[in-house]
């Protein structure tokens, strides 16, 4: 076999493909939104530009677009790993609301820790761990439902989303509020729960925190495709009538991952509340819980690829302001109309087939002049 | 040949150094406006600011650039974007942006900031702050005047303080006139949509009206094109709020309660043109007219001149002291 039909061989493997496909989906976005702005007056070489120096142009700008990616990442995860098990997840927003004001709230929580210096390495633990438990069970109510019910998880999460703001509204503006303050937002965390930046971001809330997500991620893709408990969420989510028949439980499964998702969610708190702000503001979440539903799909449910995803949609994010100051022209809208674009580009599974067809015809072709 | 080449120079540094020295003469001063995320088009606050811009723009001839922040991580970026341009003033729309605009105040000391609905307390920041129960209270008096069935109702936005505000001096006005009036009380939501969740208000403006009501005030940003609908639908009034909104549906919008951003920023510009532009807080009241009634061609038929009388009687009291408006932002922080 020579080394072009190797290549073209290996290109019929699932995963290359769905990376392939998702690599193009987003070139393809890219370039149609390049066109629109083209037609609209800007040179699209100017576009790419302003995008190249918003998110690479300095220390500060690159921070703040890992700021703005490290949230889709942990979105990207609490829709992917329900995926894996076959629910869909689109409460990551109530899970990362109720996850930040718990996260907010460990100052009161547990008030000794301001009072005894010696425990104050336990307070961003503590913290993180509130987060993830808020996230966590927030996310498992649907899983439940679902599990014991049958409740479609769709329509229950968007309902907590709401219910989700609600509580988080009512904790800001009544329970946990800053008197100081005539805003919706809680009480200023003490100086032990702040997670230190790093001075090369100038000012971008950035510091080891990206590190522990990468980690993160890679523990998590560890865990999905080489552990049996998540060989069974697989299970489940490819066929859960199969996994049932071998003995494994769906509604375990279908529990356990939207517990996990949500929890993840929540640690979303900890980048903002921990990382930036240091309390909770009613809407800073710039609809990170909708737009990990993309990140998602576009890393097409690999928990890997959650990755690049939400660093493209971190990028998009932070540049969509600098698209509507650089240029006289375009507005912010055209960066959510890239976002929209490039998603068109990945879901349109029929373009993709019609091109693996051609491609497998080829390779078999190929294949039979050889052996004839 | 040297000699030509050392003359080209000269005249170069020559011209450079006049131009250097020319520029701040005739240098056109650079205003950059962040507007928070409702953006340009929300016919309200974010649209007033805007006009005020594109009229300094127009008028005093200065180099003008809005961007609409696409979320709340944004905003710090692009006031820092504006600072690093040199740009000689920066003007932030709304309280959202108070923790960015003392984040940046703080790194660049010499730049100049104008805050809008919020008080940032940096020696380089004017904020600017309206009385919006003032206004609310007037509005409020005038609803409780054309009340027939004397209920009137409320709707507002989000459930935040700066809405609470704004109902707690409309019940006030109200109950000035009418001490028994009934005032039915709605908010739209607990997340951002209910600046824009146009359906709904309606629903609900359609069944306080149901109720009896026959004024709705409402401060919910987009949302209130929604209420003047039910109004329209249902031949009763309405009041809007922020920019003069009369004209949307004439003859069922009985006034806007006015709240000036586009006088505050174009003074501002002005000021800051003449060089006399001080940071610290100013509040627009009443007094001052930063927030009003609007009364134009559209409503001059509903608001008769007696009515308009005794707005200005009460307008008198407010500025006197006789009359002493509640205001949330105190009350809330005795508790």
């Amino acid at each position: 076999m020579s080394r072009w039909s190797a290549f073209q061989t290996s290109l019929l493997h699932p995963t290359v493909r769905s990376f392939i496909k998702s690599v193009l989906g987003s070139i393809l976005g890219l370039i149609l939104g390049l066109i629109i702005c083209k037609f609209a007056g800007e040179s699209p070489f100017h576009i790419l530009k302003i995008l190249y120096t918003s998110c690479f142009g300095s220390g500060y700008d690159f921070g703040m677009t890992l700021f703005c990616t490290a949230p889709l990442i942990l979105t990207g995860l609490a829709v992917a790993i329900p995926l894996r098990a076959g629910l869909f997840n689109i409460g990551a927003e109530g899970q990362l609301t109720l996850g930040a004001i718990a996260v907010a709230s460990s100052s009161v929580v547990w008030p000794s820790l301001t009072s005894h210096p010696a425990l104050q390495w336990l307070a961003i633990p503590f913290a993180a761990t509130l987060g993830f438990l808020a996230g966590g069970l927030w996310g498992a109510i649907p899983g439940v439902l679902k599990a014991k019910r049958g409740s479609h998880e769709v329509i229950t999460t968007i309902m907590l989303n709401f219910i989700a703001a609600g509580i988080s509204a009512y904790l800001a503006i009544y329970v946990l509020k800053d008197p100081e303050s005539t805003q919706a937002q809680t009480v200023f965390l003490p100086e032990f729960f702040h997670l230190k930046p790093f001075t090369i971001f100038n000012g971008a809330p950035m510091g080891h925190l990206i590190w522990i997500t990468l980690l993160g991620v890679v523990l998590f893709h560890l865990w999905i495709t080489k552990s049996a408990w998540g060989y069974k969420l697989r299970a489940v989510g490819e066929n859960e009538l199969a996994a049932e028949t071998y003995g494994i439980s769906k509604q375990r499964s279908w529990m356990s991952s939207m517990f996990i998702g949500g929890g993840v969610a929540g640690l979303v708190g900890v980048v903002e509340v921990l990382g930036n702000s240091h309390r909770f503001k009613m809407g800073f979440s710039a609809d990170y819980g909708f737009v990990g539903i993309a990140v998602a799909l576009l890393a097409r449910g690999n928990i890997l690829g959650i990755l690049p995803s939400a660093f493209l949609f971190g990028m998009l994010q932070k540049g969509s302001g600098s698209l509507d100051l650089e240029t006289e022209k375009i507005t912010r809208e055209l960066s959510y109309l890239i976002q929209g674009l490039i998603i068109l580009g990945v879901a349109s599974e029929g373009l993709w087939e019609i091109l693996s067809t051609h491609l497998k015809t080829r390779v078999l072709k190929g294949a039979k002049r050889k052996n004839g | 040949m040297s000699k030509i080449k050392n003359k080209c120079a000269l005249f170069g540094m020559v011209g450079l150094l006049t131009s250097l020295l020319a520029t701040p003469s005739w240098a056109e001063l650079k205003v950059g406006l962040v507007l928070d995320s409702a953006g340009k088009d929300d016919k309200s606050f974010n649209s007033t600011a805007y006009d005020g811009m594109k009229r300094a723009e127009k008028e005093l001839g200065i180099v003008a650039k809005t961007v609409e922040a696409p979320d709340p991580s944004s905003y710090e970026t692009l006031q820092r974007a504006f600072a690093d341009k040199k740009f000689d003033l920066i003007i932030a729309i709304g309280f959202l942006q108070l923790d960015a605009v003392k984040k940046n105040a703080a790194r660049y000391p010499d730049q100049k900031f104008l805050l809008i609905d919020s008080d940032a307390q940096m020696p380089n920041v004017r904020s600017v702050m309206f009385e919006e129960q003032e206004g609310s209270y007037l509005v409020g008096a005038l609803a409780a005047m054309h009340s027939k069935t004397g209920k009137i109702g409320f709707m507002g936005g989000m459930d935040v303080p700066l809405i609470r505000r704004f109902q707690l001096g409309y019940e006030a006005g109200a109950k000035k006139i009418n001490p028994k009036i009934e005032i039915l009380i709605n908010y739209l939501g607990v997340t951002a949509e209910a600046w824009s969740n146009t359906p709904k208000a309606k629903e609900l403006a359609l069944a306080q009206y149901n109720r009896g009501a026959d004024v709705i005030f409402v401060a919910a940003g987009n949302s209130g094109m929604g209420v003047f609908d039910a109004a329209e639908a249902q031949n009763k009034l309405a009041i809007g709020v922020d920019s003069n909104q009369d004209g949307i549906k004439p003859g069922h919008i009985l006034t806007s309660m006015l709240k000036r951003g586009d006088e505050v920023v174009f003074d501002s510009i002005k000021l800051l043109k003449e060089g006399k532009l001080t940071p610290g807080l100013f509040r627009y009241g009443v007094k001052t007219k930063g927030v009003d009634y609007s009364v134009d061609s559209f409503n001059a038929k509903l608001v008769s001149a007696d009515d308009r009388k005794k707005l200005e009687e009460l307008r008198a009291g407010i500025i006197s002291g006789k009359i002493s408006v509640p205001d949330y932002y105190v009350i809330q922080k005795k508790k």
